[in-house]
């Protein structure tokens, strides 16, 4: 029973985290209908800066995280602007190839710029080693944060959609864009935006992520590919979905991860891939996810 | 409504420059075969060995082409097909013994067969929800890969046998066809060069036929070609099938030509590598995969070995600069983004600029002689 509220708790962490990235995937796939396969590689720009900022050139820690948010916003947008801007018009698919190949790109840049070794302190976070031991349950104060930061980004996020003038024309950019433009929505400046917060939304993940005991290291930004599953469950335009999808698929890996032992049948780490298993299962009773919308096809 | 089902919506290159592309590609064949086949008495084995990658990578890219390029959906998946050809040569050749005239096909088979299994899926699932199912399928298959130790000899992998078939010994570099006399990289790039003519020659003639028009319209749009009497089930499996079968073969030969292959080379990197093969080649063009593939899998060996004259690179760990392998994924990435902000139409979309501007001019120059003639007259 310990075993099972320790799994759980920890997989409401992670899936927090795993929320966060999927956040960031449906706010960019709302604005433009592209899926940012560059997730993965903002957040590990986005924690490598912070980190560097911190540890090697001694900035303290709270003044390095804004300044590398806002950087990581800075460079979602200006890469919306002055490249994605330019392939407008052109098919999805051309779009989300463009965004592979910044992935590539980031992902290599990375260790060319910032060394091959681990950062085993992540982004030197102040939070620490410490947990809380309740009933034999572990909460340790990484997760314990993960899980209160990912709630207050949540909250904001919904803030923005429902209440600010810019969340209301993403919505409706993401109904439909022309409508929206012939209105006098600024589409652009929409689209911008949306690459903003998800570079952001990833940065702040990135430092949850490599907080204690994970670490720092190029191949972080695979997680943005352990999301995937995530928003698909979801349904790609739902911010709820995002984090239903999140913490479903944080669950469900750690509880694999904890009782797979108990059916060799299932092959060595088999949680790794249990989320792709859920996801499949998923879409083919709900192809379009739990809470995305079915296009309706005119001829 | 800008775009309805944009996750539906096809790779398109507009009729006109496809047409083009076809007429140039009608006009090139021959003198491109020919260069082809004479090639490699003129490269060292460096560049043999970097175009035998590069005919595998147009084999499978072809096959992508089909299921992406000419029916529109979007799949991560073809590094799993890779696999299972190069599994299947493993175990047919090696653990039985069967000649290598039947494995590679049966490669291709048992891929498509697969394919097949996995189509349906295509049929409940559109655009990137399909992209990503197809990205699970790499991970689930690598899993497998790993576990299935019989097959795959676990995350240690296993050797690929060479072919030898007709007198020819794919393992050596002694062969003689005809009194000239082949090493290893020959005889691979040969046999890679006759199954991509052979599969180029299929797909040009599957466009061309009822079928392949089925194909082009469940791309274009779906529920018409529905409404049209097109059998959208026979078109997707059958697309999944063709493609996954090419995949099978070039994995089979992929993995042969490297001798040794572990279940982790089978992943999502070598899938994004043939789908950029087909973005930059271009997208439903039969050309398109050669092109791309010359581009996409040229360049790394290329860097490699031109790494000492280009500033900043290092070759081993250590030497300060950076890793040859960075630096080719950091040019790989920056040339996709680039190239697709340039022309989304890829190489292909270059040529058939060229002679869109040609035209122009030979327009521009017989309106001027046009207005010439009215001056005098």
């Amino acid at each position: 029973m310990t075993k099972l509220v320790q799994l759980l708790f920890e997989g409401v962490s992670v899936g927090c985290l795993y929320a966060l990235v999927a956040l960031g995937f449906v706010a960019i796939y709302r604005a433009s209908r592209v899926i940012n396969f560059a997730q993965g590689s903002l957040l590990l720009l986005g924690a490598y800066l912070i980190s560097y900022m911190v540890i090697d050139k001694s900035v303290p820690w709270f003044l390095a995280a804004a300044i590398g948010v806002a950087a990581m916003v800075m460079v979602g947008v200006l890469f919306q602007v002055f490249v994605l801007r330019r392939v407008t018009g052109q098919p999805v698919f051309t779009v989300v190839m463009i965004t592979i190949g910044l992935n590539i790109a980031i992902t290599a840049l990375v260790p060319a710029i910032f060394g091959v070794n681990q950062r085993p302190d992540g982004t030197g976070d102040p939070i620490g080693t410490g947990e809380l031991t309740v009933g034999g349950v572990v909460f340790t104060w990484v997760n314990i944060w993960s899980i209160i930061v990912t709630a207050i980004v949540l909250a904001g996020f919904f803030c923005f959609d429902r209440f600010s003038r810019y969340g209301l024309a993403t919505r409706a950019t993401s109904v439909d864009e022309e409508a929206a433009l012939a209105v006098g929505i600024p589409v652009r400046r929409v689209n911008a935006l949306s690459w903003g917060l998800a570079a952001g939304i990833a940065t702040i993940a990135g430092i949850f992520l490599t907080a204690f005991p994970r670490g720092l290291d190029p191949t972080t930004g695979d997680i943005a590919l352990a999301a995937f599953p995530a928003i698909i469950i979801g349904g790609l335009e739902s911010p709820l979905g995002a984090v239903i999808g999140g913490l479903t698929i944080g669950i469900v890996e750690l509880l694999t991860q904890g009782y797979e032992s108990n059916i060799p049948a299932l092959g060595h780490n088999f949680y790794t891939i249990a989320p792709y298993v859920v996801m499949i299962a998923v879409l083919l009773i709900r192809p379009y996810g739990l809470f995305g919308q079915r296009p309706v096809e005119r001829i | 409504m800008a775009t309805p089902s944009v996750a539906a919506e096809p790779v398109r290159s507009g009729v006109r420059g496809r047409v083009r592309a076809i007429r140039l590609g009608t006009w090139l064949t021959l003198p491109v075969l020919a260069v082809g086949l004479v090639l490699p008495f003129f490269l060292d084995d460096f560049w043999i060995s970097t175009l035998v990658f590069v005919l595998i990578g147009a084999i499978g890219g072809l096959g992508l082409n089909v299921l992406t390029g000419y029916t529109g959906q979007v799949s991560l998946g073809q590094a799993f097909f890779l696999g299972v050809g190069a599994y299947t040569a493993a175990v047919l050749g090696q653990d039985h013994g069967v000649n290598a005239l039947l494995w590679i096909p049966a490669a291709g088979l048992v891929a498509a067969l697969l394919g097949g299994l996995i189509g349906p899926t295509a049929l409940r699932l559109r655009g990137l929800y399909l992209a990503i199912v197809t990205i699970g399928l790499v991970f689930i298959g690598q899993h497998i890969f790993v576990n299935l130790e019989s097959v795959s000899g676990g995350s240690q992998g296993r050797a690929i046998p060479q072919p030898a078939f007709l007198g020819l010994d794919f393992s050596s570099d002694q062969n003689s066809i005809l009194g000239i006399g082949f090493n290893r990289d020959g005889l691979y790039y040969y046999l890679s060069l006759f199954i991509l003519a052979l599969a180029m020659i299929f797909v040009r003639n599957l466009t061309r036929t009822r079928t392949g028009r089925a194909l082009q319209a469940v791309r274009d749009r779906e529920v018409a070609a529905a409404l049209m009497g097109v059998d959208l089930a026979r078109a997707k499996v059958g697309a999944f099938v063709i493609s996954s079968f090419l995949a099978g073969v070039a994995g089979a030969l992929y993995g042969a030509f490297l001798t040794h292959v572990d279940p982790l080379q089978f992943n999502l990197l070598l899938s994004i590598q043939y789908v950029a093969i087909i973005i930059v080649g271009g997208v439903g063009t039969v050309w398109g995969a050669l092109l791309g593939a010359i581009f996409i899998e040229g360049l790394q060996p290329v860097l490699e070995r031109y790494s000492d004259s280009i500033p900043l690179l290092q070759h081993s760990a250590g030497e300060g600069g950076i890793a040859v392998g960075d630096a080719t994924d950091i040019i790989f990435g920056v040339l996709i983004v680039l190239f697709l902000v340039v022309e989304p139409r890829g190489l292909i979309g270059i040529g058939a600029r060229a002679r869109a501007l040609a035209i122009r001019t030979r327009v521009a120059r017989s309106r001027q002689a046009a207005s010439g003639l009215e001056e005098k007259a």
